[in-house]
């Protein structure tokens, strides 16, 4: 009994640490090969066929449906109604509890009950049920999305989910970013806090393909990003002239974060690409600065509605996978002329690759067209790098010739771009060298050699008869 | 000069024709004794065990048998294994001596086709006792050639137990080994035979023995540079003859020729130092044969002048074509020498300049005991052997002196060659104790003739004229055995007493005791029946006890009984119910033909050590802190890392104890990796003196990981005898995944990347710190 509970649970612990990666589809057609090999493994493969055939929903059907909402106060859901209208209007099930409600469990009998969670709950030191920094992390890491808002008095909590992820607010409490140079010019001279930010990323995935015109009203604190993450990426970031302090005292030392190198809004796709947005304001979600009209200091664009509204949508849907989830299908190959996929090549073979790319456009699986995917022949190395064509119907299709190597090579692709889900497929197959009746049988630089050896033999018989014979 | 004469070719007299198909049909059924003997002797490891294959290589040749089986034998001449290697695959047609699978798979087809269903795995097993037989009746038909029949069944007897060979052909122990010292001595027996008969039929035979053994081992350069080496002793010694040079030019010629036809050798043959010898030796006998040719037809001082003409001219044009062949043979940077043979020439090569040739066990050079435990008396018996073979020296004992010699010298340099030396030791001891034998009967016998003959006074002088054949009509003498056998070789004897006009030093010797007292001969006789009596006491307890273990069962004997360690095949099962089909697994390479035997598996490296960086690369990860060695075992798409530890049973070849040479294997080709690093003092250790890189390299983490736990806190290992130096630590690319029943196998599972990258903030991570690895729940060792 301990021996065969140990075999499920390294199954399972294998077949989450494997569904991390993308390409379900390979997954499946594998484990069900495993399955014909070897009885001894008919369990384990039908464990994880019904693991791959549960997340295959989420696979198929990538964008979420059920969303949880945790908010600080209830005053919330109208403040920021807009928001959550839009969502709802996509299709999203918003479910909104207190953030100390006791009744908050984000699984239950191991099964996520949601498939995105925002927390607009800034303040929260201890969220209420089973909920806890661990919690929260296990669902990112379980390939769910998340949006995080922080404020001003961003609690511990909200600051420690962040740092999980690579989001570094500032330590300090009562920072806030001040820009004197890009601030919201509003009646009063305030304190310029409420920032005018125009600074987006260049991405038609993460912020849609029509152009944001308005600026983006900001209040809240800053974060800043290790450069050397390349999973978090600056959406928003702040003017060369921000800096992040606290408003009400004089600033004695220099700020820890200036300039551009702070990030208003940040977003995280993990490597099992579950996305998650972070934001230094929860104002920037709200309906009073969505409506509001907007003017940069400095600037006679006076534009009568903010891009608070197109922003957050546009980013809401990437988050929630409506956009940028690709997914690779079909991935054949073969010799020139033929259509089944050997077991093993030989060196010098022709042969063609073919897969199929699709992206989620949030109700259906589009072709995705692109021309910079490329294939990899892989041994330690790459032996064969090639951009493959496409049909502009979600085909992409190479030919090469095997190098004239053997051993144990790999197709791979490794299509990773800003905003996309990656995309990282390899295929295993070995290639070999000629067999012995492969070669040339008869070479013509070889008939020196062939003369020698017959006049040979003819002459020693000739040589032989003389001498025995001759008198 | 003495010409043997062959004793079967002289008429017996027709009173003793009956004796001596007696004999003939007595000496039948001693060797089919004889080869029981060998047979049931190295079947201890069959009871005392079980029919398993032994150790590591036989696994890959049961492998490569399996598949041979399956497959036929085209498929496995173009076999490209990609299962071992990974990522570089090794083509097996290519790279094998395929004598010993296409045998056994004969021997498999041929049984099945006799609807006799032995697995192959029983063929397999067998397959090395069976061909121990072989190989002493080899041994018979050699020294018959050599000394006779006596000597013969002798040397069959001693080759059946000798020590040093049942540890290579127990059953179980599938290698190359088992059928090549077959092959070697039968290739021997048919050169000799040659020489002897001077039969071209013979000498075809002799070619078809020497392609035999090319197709088994790649031992076979001894025998093609030992016997040039006869031929030219024969040469200088003035003993050419029509004989010899039949036994020598066809089996250079064929022997060549079907050599090449093997893969793993191919244009080796022609191509590399090791068959130089021979095409050298070659091109003198043919000097030779020209030079008594013209010798014959010329007058001698017409030939004296072409003499000093042809010496001339011949030394210049000699000196240019040496010349040459030195230029091409320098430029090669091994010149031309595999390292294996440098080795034997330089025994300090290998550890000088390939650690991975000096890494292995078996390629070290033999301690002094090690010859006792082997050869027991054979090694006192070889000298008085050399002594018999020079009274008189013929050709064929020649041969058996210079074979002697030889694979003393080689085994002197690697405790492998061994194997080689016992044949050739068996041989001089069987001669020997003929001879003894021969003569203590022969004055027992002699003493009682004169006894009933009443001839006292002239005895003495008379012995070597009349003393044999009267004798031999008359007695009937209780070792009857004894005297048939020596029949022949005392013909040989008289005969050669004739046409040698001194009678040599030693049988001058035998003859004196000769009168001396009948006690000294029976207390001579009883003394020599003792010393064959200690050799197969000692040769069945090597057996029984020493040689039969199959190293991948252990036993070991304590107060409370017997303890039986599976590990082995525990932790291959675990891996072949495990893990994936195509998951990889790393581990040094001594465990990698077992890996993928057993537990079916695809490896980094394994056994066939022909990639020095791909081993250099996993000596290297070994080595390395623990994240520079994920990396490196990532790029190679490694699964699961297996390391042997044998602290907790004290089991001392482990992989801490071989973890120096994975060093230095990986330091030779990544020089970042520096030996002085991992010893401190110059001292090897892994206690609190050991040095921060050692405590800190994989090696050292994977096998102690946890290992505290054993024996409450103190964490003593048992082989190195001390304590470990650092107890308390976490793996963080890696987690443990199974450790087997007695430690000795852990299997450890290479970490996927994070899923996320953490920020640097520094207040948050007392409290995070312990949800970050994900996998905490999985890192306990489910056995335990």
């Amino acid at each position: 009994m301990r021996g065969l509970f140990t075999k499920i649970h390294i199954c399972l612990t294998s077949q989450s640490s494997k569904s991390q990666h993308c390409s379900v589809p390979i997954q499946t057609s594998r484990t069900l090969k495993m399955a014909k090999i070897s009885i001894a493994t008919v369990f384990i493969a039908l464990i994880s066929l019904l693991l791959t055939l549960t997340h295959s929903f989420s696979t198929e059907n990538p964008t979420d449906r059920r969303i949880l909402v945790l908010l600080d106060d209830l005053a919330l859901k109208s403040s920021h109604s807009i928001f959550f209208n839009s969502l709802q209007s996509r299709g999203f099930e918003l479910d909104f509890k207190l953030s100390d409600d006791p009744k908050i469990a984000l699984q239950r009998y191991g099964q996520y009950l949601y498939d995105g969670l925002i927390l607009f709950s800034p303040t929260t030191e201890r969220f209420g049920g089973s909920l806890d920094v661990a919690a929260v992390l296990d669902f990112v890491d379980s390939g769910k999305d998340l949006i995080v808002a922080a404020d001003a008095s961003a609690s511990d909590l909200i600051r420690s989910i962040a740092a999980e992820c690579g989001v570094d607010f500032d330590e300090d409490p009562s920072a806030v970013v001040i820009d004197h140079g890009s601030y919201a010019v509003s009646g009063t001279e305030g304190d310029h806090t409420l920032i005018a930010a125009d600074d987006f990323i260049k991405s038609d995935v993460l912020l849609g393909s029509t152009k944001i015109e308005a600026p983006v009203l900001f209040k809240g604190i800053g974060h800043s990003l290790n450069p050397a993450n390349s999973l978090v990426l600056k959406v928003l970031s702040a003017s060369p002239s921000a800096y992040s302090a606290n408003p009400k005292s004089k600033l004695s030392t220099p700020p820890s974060l200036s300039g551009s190198s702070i990030s208003l809004v940040s977003v995280v796709q993990a490597r099992n690409n579950a996305r998650a947005v972070f934001s230094g304001s929860l104002d920037l979600f709200s309906n009073k600065f969505f409506k509001s009209p907007v003017q940069k200091a400095g600037s006679s664009n006076k534009y009568a509605k903010s891009g608070n509204e197109q922003f957050v949508t546009e980013l809401s849907k990437w988050v929630f996978h409506e956009r940028g989830h690709l997914k690779a299908v079909n991935v054949k190959h073969h010799r020139v002329g033929e259509t089944d996929e050997p077991a093993i090549y030989r060196i010098n073979d022709d042969l063609e690759y073919s897969v199929e790319i699709y992206e989620w456009s949030g109700s259906s699986w589009e072709p995705y067209v692109a021309n910079d995917v490329q294939v990899q022949f892989y041994m330690m190395s790459p032996y064969v790098l090639k951009t493959m064509s496409t049909d502009k119907k979600g085909l992409y299709h190479a030919s090469f010739k095997v190098p004239d190597v053997y051993g144990v090579f790999q197709f791979k692709v490794e299509y990773q771009r800003l905003g996309y889900t990656s995309l990282s497929l390899a295929k295993q197959i070995p290639v070999r060298p000629f067999r012995h009746n492969e070669y040339e049988r008869f070479i013509p630089t070889a008939f020196p050699y062939y003369g020698a050896s017959f006049s040979t033999m003819a002459a020693f018989f000739i040589f032989s008869f003389v001498y025995l014979y001759s008198k | 000069m003495a010409v043997p004469v062959d004793s079967l070719a002289k008429p017996p007299p027709a009173s003793s024709t009956l004796r001596f198909a007696f004999g003939n049909v007595l000496a039948f059924f001693i060797l089919l004794l004889i080869g029981v003997l060998a047979f049931s002797i190295r079947l201890f490891s069959v009871i005392k065990y079980e029919s398993v294959i032994h150790e590591f290589d036989p696994y890959f040749n049961y492998r490569v048998t399996q598949f041979l089986t399956k497959n036929g034998i085209y498929d496995f001449w173009n076999w490209f294994d990609d299962r071992t290697w990974y990522p570089l695959g090794r083509v097996i047609g290519g790279t094998v001596y395929p004598g010993l699978t296409l045998t056994a798979g004969t021997i498999w087809k041929v049984l099945q086709s006799l609807n006799i269903p032995l697995s192959v795995e029983t063929v397999c097993v067998f397959t090395a006792p069976v061909f121990s037989a072989f190989a002493a009746w080899a041994a018979y038909l050699l020294t018959k050639e050599v000394k006779g029949t006596g000597a013969g069944l002798t040397a069959a007897v001693l080759l059946a137990m000798v020590p040093s060979y049942i540890s290579r052909s127990v059953a179980g122990s599938y290698d190359n080994e088992a059928v090549a010292i077959f092959a070697l001595i039968f290739t021997f027996y048919l050169y000799v035979k040659t020489l002897n008969t001077g039969s071209l039929f013979y000498a075809t035979l002799n070619s078809i023995a020497y392609f035999y053994m090319v197709c088994s081992w790649g031992g076979y350069t001894f025998i093609i540079n030992l016997i040039p080496m006869h031929v030219l002793l024969c040469i200088v010694t003035g003993r050419y003859s029509s004989r010899l040079y039949i036994a020598y030019a066809p089996l250079v010629v064929l022997g060549t020729l079907l050599a090449a036809l093997v893969p793993v050798v191919g244009f080796n043959a022609v191509m590399t130092s090791e068959h130089f010898a021979s095409f050298l030796v070659f091109i003198v006998i043919h000097v030779v044969a020209l030079a008594y040719y013209i010798k014959g037809i010329l007058s001698p001082k017409m030939f004296k002048v072409a003499a000093t003409l042809v010496v001339s001219v011949g030394l210049v044009v000699g000196c240019a074509v040496v010349a040459v062949l030195v230029a091409v043979v320098a430029s090669s940077p091994t010149k031309g020498w595999s390292g294996r043979s440098l080795s034997l020439l330089d025994p300090t090569y290998a550890s000088k300049y390939i650690p991975i040739i000096a890494s292995v066990s078996e390629h070290q050079p033999p301690t002094w005991p090690s010859y006792f435990m082997d050869l027991n008396v054979l090694a006192f018996l070889v000298p008085a052997g050399i002594i018999a073979c020079f009274s008189p020296l013929s050709d064929a004992s020649s041969f058996v002196i210079l074979y002697l010699v030889m694979s003393v010298y080689f085994s002197g340099v690697m405790v492998r060659l061994m194997l080689v030396l016992a044949p050739a030791a068996c041989i001089m001891s069987g001669i020997a104790l003929s001879e003894a034998f021969d003569v203590f009967t022969r004055s027992i016998k002699f003493y009682i003739t004169n006894l009933s003959e009443s001839l006292q006074i002239d005895a003495g002088d008379a012995v070597p004229g009349n003393g044999v054949s009267p004798q031999n009509d008359v007695l009937k003498n209780d070792k009857k055995e004894d005297t048939l056998k020596e029949r022949p070789s005392r013909k040989n004897k008289k005969k050669e007493k004739e046409t040698i006009e001194k009678p040599s030093v030693k049988s001058k010797a035998e003859k004196k005791p000769l009168v001396l007292p009948v006690e000294a001969s029976f207390f001579a006789l009883f003394l020599t029946v003792l010393l064959g009596g200690f050799y197969v006491v000692h040769s069945v307890w090597a057996a029984a006890e020493a040689y039969s273990a199959p190293s991948i069962v252990l036993t070991s004997h304590s107060h409370d009984g017997l303890h039986v360690f599976d590990d082995f095949r525990e932790a291959y099962a675990w891996l072949s119910h495990n893990t994936e089909v195509d998951d990889k697994v790393a581990s040094w390479w001594d465990y990698g033909y077992q890996t993928t035997a057993m537990a079916n598996r695809t490896v980094i490296v394994d056994n066939n050590t022909w990639n020095n960086t791909h081993i250099a690369t996993v000596g290297t990860a070994m080595s390395s802190p623990e994240k520079a060695a994920w990396e490196i075992f990532n790029s190679l798409d490694v699964k699961y890392v297996l390391v042997v530890f044998g602290g907790l049973v004290g089991y001392p070849s482990d992989d801490i104890n071989k973890f120096l040479w994975m060093v230095r294997i990986g330091g030779g080709v990544f020089p970042h990796i520096k030996e002085p690093d991992y010893l401190r003092d110059g001292q090897y250790r892994i206690d609190s003196q050991a040095t921060p890189t050692m405590l800190n390299s994989l090696m050292y983490k994977l096998s102690y990981f946890r290992f505290v736990e054993t024996d409450g806190g103190k964490g003593y290992d048992r082989v190195r005898r001390t304590e470990i130096g650092k107890k308390h630590f976490k793996l963080t690319h890696f987690e443990e995944v199974f450790t087997t029943h007695h430690w000795m196998v852990r299997i450890y599972k290479l970490k996927p990347q994070k899923n996320r990258i953490r920020g640097k903030t520094k207040k948050s991570k007392s409290k995070t710190s312990s949800t970050t690895p994900r996998s905490g729940t999985t890192k306990k060792n489910p056995w335990h």
